[in-house]
């Protein structure tokens, strides 16, 4: 995708300056963004390194596993097919709970062995099954307890409070979540007819 | 309002201390644990350093040239139509596509409209509320290899849109 955009960003600015007489504006901002570039990545590696450490300690102990049961009754909701499956639901809640967490890392792994204990189920396999709709549906919408990254780069620009973002971010999330859950759930009862055929 | 900032400012704390005391409860080695992961840490941000240098470069180009201001300038009727402010446009367009790339467009919006600011505590909320959704669905489609997606996308960028639409609303609403 960067493939496509990064060059049409690069052509159209840098010829857009030459025409309209920008050019020092343009020059100076070639250095200064080189340099942004690298002042943020060395602000930033302080607080990616701590959450990295701190996540590792939560991926060794049983406290996904843990979690994962109070997921229990949103996940017998969100998949109702899968209501008998306890192991399909595990993994779909390691994921979850992973997620929750910030554990980036360890969620994409975990998800990828729910989609593909998914596609054992799958009735057709070239078509995504309501389980597997739903399941991406709610990886998308990044339901998160702290958002690290975002908290990094306010308090890297010397924010008064980098974490007064939190709670709003919980909300924001939540009406994603559930905008993006019902949307899901009325599309998988709209294409249920193109299935059957 | 105290609440809230009081919730806020106990998340943090409150996920480390549990975290750590479940390490300790559960007798793991957590301080060799924690360091082993910081390195993952080191690795993570390095590995994005080419990228942001890249995109800085591309965004503060859009900016200094002007041409940022020009699709501001004309996308605004239509964006105060929806009382959305324009300087948050390019995130709101970029970050379903492109993860470090709606990294950089957040930070050069929250450093030059200000961290701390209205338009910068909207940004920020954005970020953590919304996912690259793009590469999301790329990732989980591809590696079971399914063709027909059955309108994923359209549930996926509404959930990206509400919650575009509840960052702003919110982050008024507290100000």
């Amino acid at each position: 995708m960067l493939n496509i955009v990064w060059p049409i960003f690069i052509i159209i600015s840098f010829s857009y300056a030459i025409f309209s007489g920008n050019l020092e504006n343009l020059n100076n901002s070639i250095f200064v963004s080189t340099n942004s570039a690298i002042t943020l990545s060395i602000d930033l590696l302080g607080s990616m390194c701590l959450w990295s450490g701190i996540m590792q300690i939560a991926s060794k102990t049983s406290l996904i596993e843990n979690l994962t049961k109070v997921l229990e009754p949103a996940l017998n909701f969100l998949f109702p097919k899968l209501r008998e499956n306890k192991k399909i639901k595990k993994e779909i809640s390691m994921n979850m709970v992973a997620n929750i967490l910030g554990l980036g890392n360890a969620a994409t792994p975990l998800g990828l062995k729910a989609m593909k204990s998914m596609q054992e189920e799958n009735n057709k396999k070239d078509t995504l099954s309501d389980s597997m709709m739903m399941f991406i549906v709610i990886n998308t919408a990044s339901i998160q307890i702290i958002p690290t990254t975002v908290i990094a780069i306010r308090s890297s620009l010397g924010s008064i409070n980098p974490t007064s973002i939190v709670f709003p971010t919980w909300i924001a999330t939540i009406i994603a979540a559930i905008v993006g859950i019902t949307v899901a759930k009325i599309v998988i009862k709209l294409t249920k007819g193109e299935k059957i055929k | 309002m105290k609440i809230i900032n009081f919730l806020s400012s106990v998340a943090m704390p409150m996920v480390i201390l549990l975290i750590v005391m479940y390490g300790v409860k559960e007798k793991n080695k957590v301080f060799d644990t924690f360091l082993e992961g910081a390195k993952e840490g080191i690795k993570t941000t390095l590995s994005i350093l080419p990228t942001l240098i890249g995109l800085f470069l591309a965004i503060g180009a859009l900016r200094s040239s002007g041409v940022l201001e020009l699709i501001i300038k004309l996308a605004s009727p239509i964006l105060d139509m929806l009382n959305f402010p324009s300087e948050l446009m390019p995130l709101a367009i970029l970050r379903p596509i492109s993860g470090s790339g709606s990294i950089a467009v957040a930070t050069d919006i929250m450093k030059n409209c200000g961290v701390d600011s209205l338009i910068g505590n909207i940004a920020s909320v954005i970020m953590g509320s919304t996912e690259t959704t793009l590469y999301t669905i790329a990732v989980y489609t591809s590696c079971i290899k399914v063709k027909k997606t059955r309108y994923i996308l359209l549930a996926a960028l509404a959930a990206d849109i509400a919650g575009i639409i509840a960052s702003t609303v919110i982050c008024k609403m507290l100000s």
